[in-house]
């Protein structure tokens, strides 16, 4: 009887083998596409070359050249903790270090709040420089208005974009002290909802 | 110290945050099933934790030592689920021959958890989250005493109900279910805990 | 088939497979990519073991089960990851465990064991349709009442919000209150 459970299991994995020869270099080019086309959304532009990503502690970034050669930016992987878990941005910057576009690339925020992030700031935050603009939540005296209800996504969400701003285009430590006491100070006062 | 902090971490998420019944929706057979009574639900929760931890430290060895060195990562579901079925009969047989007093208290159970979603779903949670053995097992070990811990609560709130005069159509299943809604909502209480103390530990 | 989506309604009725039906419903089109991803390992699995049951001896059957369901969810699980990657994104990890969703093992040994391929594809069918109506219904309600949406068109107001039930008590409270309505519909009339 261990041979029939043998060449039961062992017909299993060959179908496997297959399948998977078939399936993984299709999930390899979508992964590839939708990185491609999260980059071109981003730079608000098609007609642009992507350099190979090079890293710099937890972010992944791209330099980007338009097709004859001219840098026009960057595009950064940047991730931040959320309210339920880890909250993946790409967001691209021009040469300058103004935001061009972003889009949320992994999330566990709560369903119709701060999943929302995904929207919310589109007409917000593009055209703003997290270097020259105040890039907090209003309620923390900045000039971003917070997603309704989800203070805490919209603080993680800017932060992620200020560290690769700080990281990627001004090149200064992200885990300076400064930063830090500021996180930990805009926690301090309790939330209603999130 | 840091390590031990983020340990301590992983352990309250587990537990409390993400509650593996009442937040993530794994183990919810046996939830429903077994929670009539306190004792054969606590009987249970320590049978699924004692499963949990074995499970996980022999399903990351797994992946880590077979798996992932022999390029056969597509193998993964269908290699856990055995190693777990196998392990189960493995433990039922030792507890068996080895305590019979234990054996008693939970081994009634031990067949029933090899479908329990909740040993498949930490086991591979564990390799997607990137843990190492440590975390792993303490993950699992706290995923298994949130188990333990909604039962627990859970039947409590059971044995009250049998003495409550319920509509004639929620009797059972349904009146389970909604008082099982005020516990998630209850345990919802503690989400954000996590992003709080991640600041208070520095991490 | 017929029985399988009323007297024996693997959600309403048996109260199998309760894991992926709390954890994935949070929205109509969620729940359905679900139960549509559970029909089709069901009909295979049954499918399959009806045809090989002769072959295997007693004593190994379940883990002979167990081998068929679990390399037909992973298959499915590749080709979803590879041609629906959205659907991958929002099912997660219910998609591996769909190994153990009792629903399948449960028809392989109490059904398919017994019956011929035909029948067992039909019985598959039957219980599928069952479990994706359940569901979908759930999470139509669940969507319905947590964002004024359902099958993501805005039925009321943007800012309408019961956020409860598209969050973890939600699930539970829809679902007991579903069954209420079915036992009320079947046991009555």
């Amino acid at each position: 009887m261990l041979v029939v459970l043998t060449v039961i299991t062992i017909v299993a994995a060959g179908v496997l083998a297959s399948v998977n020869a078939v399936t993984a270099p299709q999930i390899e080019k979508i992964n590839e596409e939708n990185l491609a086309a999260g980059i071109k959304a981003v730079m608000g532009s098609d007609d642009i070359q992507v350099s190979e990503p090079w890293e710099v502690d937890n972010f992944t970034a791209y330099d980007i050249n338009d097709k004859d050669g001219n840098l026009l930016g960057k595009a950064v992987v940047t991730v931040e903790n959320g309210f339920g878990g880890p909250l993946k941005v790409l967001v691209g910057f021009n040469v300058d270090g103004d935001i061009l576009g972003y889009t949320v690339l992994e999330h566990a925020e709560t369903p119709g709040l701060g999943a929302k992030a995904g929207e919310w700031f589109q007409d917000k935050i593009i055209g703003m420089n997290p270097g020259k603009n105040k890039f907090t939540v209003s309620k923390d005296g900045g000039e971003v208005d917070a997603i309704t209800a989800s203070t805490i996504t919209s603080r993680a969400f800017l932060r992620a974009i200020q560290n690769a701003y700080d990281k990627i285009i001004i090149g200064l430590d992200v885990n300076s002290g400064a930063s830090q006491q500021a996180s930990a100070s805009s926690m301090g006062k309790p939330e209603a909802i999130e | 110290m840091d390590y031990v902090l983020s340990l301590i971490l992983i352990i309250i998420v587990a537990i409390f945050v993400n509650n593996v019944v009442l937040a993530q929706f794994l183990g919810i057979c046996p939830f429903l099933g077994v929670s009539k009574k306190v004792d054969t639900a606590s009987g249970m929760g320590m049978a699924v934790t004692a499963v949990l931890v074995v499970a996980t430290i022999v399903t990351y060895l797994l992946q880590v030592y077979v798996l992932n060195a022999f390029g056969l990562e597509y193998l993964q579901t269908i290699a856990f689920i055995l190693v777990i079925a196998a392990l189960v009969q493995m433990i039922e047989i030792i507890l068996k021959k080895t305590m019979p007093a234990l054996y008693q208290a939970l081994g009634v159970f031990l067949p029933l958890i090899t479908t329990n979603c909740c040993i498949l779903g930490v086991a591979i949670l564990v390799i997607q989250k990137d843990y190492d053995l440590l975390e792993g097992i303490v993950y699992a070990l706290s995923t298994g005493i949130g188990f333990l811990l909604a039962m627990v609560l859970f039947a409590g709130l059971r044995e009250q109900l049998e003495l409550s005069d319920v509509p004639k159509a929620f009797r059972g299943v349904p009146i389970a279910l909604v008082t099982a809604s005020l516990l998630a909502m209850a345990f919802m209480g503690f989400s954000g805990v996590d992003g709080g103390l991640k600041i208070l530990f520095g991490l | 088939m017929i029985n399988g989506i009323v007297k024996e309604n693997p959600t309403f009725v048996l109260l199998l497979g309760m894991c992926p039906t709390l954890g994935t419903t949070s929205s109509a089109i969620n729940g359905m990519s679900m139960g549509l991803a559970t029909m089709c390992v069901l009909i295979l699995s049954n499918l399959i073991i009806a045809s090989i049951k002769k072959l295997i001896p007693d004593a190994v059957r379940i883990p002979s089960y167990i081998v068929v369901i679990a390399s037909l969810v992973t298959v499915l699980q590749m080709v979803i990851k590879a041609y629906a990657p959205d659907i991958d994104k929002s099912l997660g990890l219910f998609i591996p465990l769909i190994v153990v969703n009792c629903i399948i093992l449960g028809r392989a040994e109490s059904f398919a064991a017994k019956n011929g391929p035909i029948a067992s594809i039909f019985d598959g069918i039957g219980i599928g349709i069952g479990f994706t109506i359940a569901l979908t219904c759930l999470g139509a309600v669940r969507e319905l009442l947590g964002t004024g949406a359902i099958f993501g068109f805005t039925l009321w107001g943007e800012n309408y919000g019961m956020l409860m039930f598209v969050l973890a008590p939600g699930a539970f409270l829809a679902l007991g209150y579903l069954i209420v309505l079915f036992n009320k519909i079947t046991k009555k009339a």
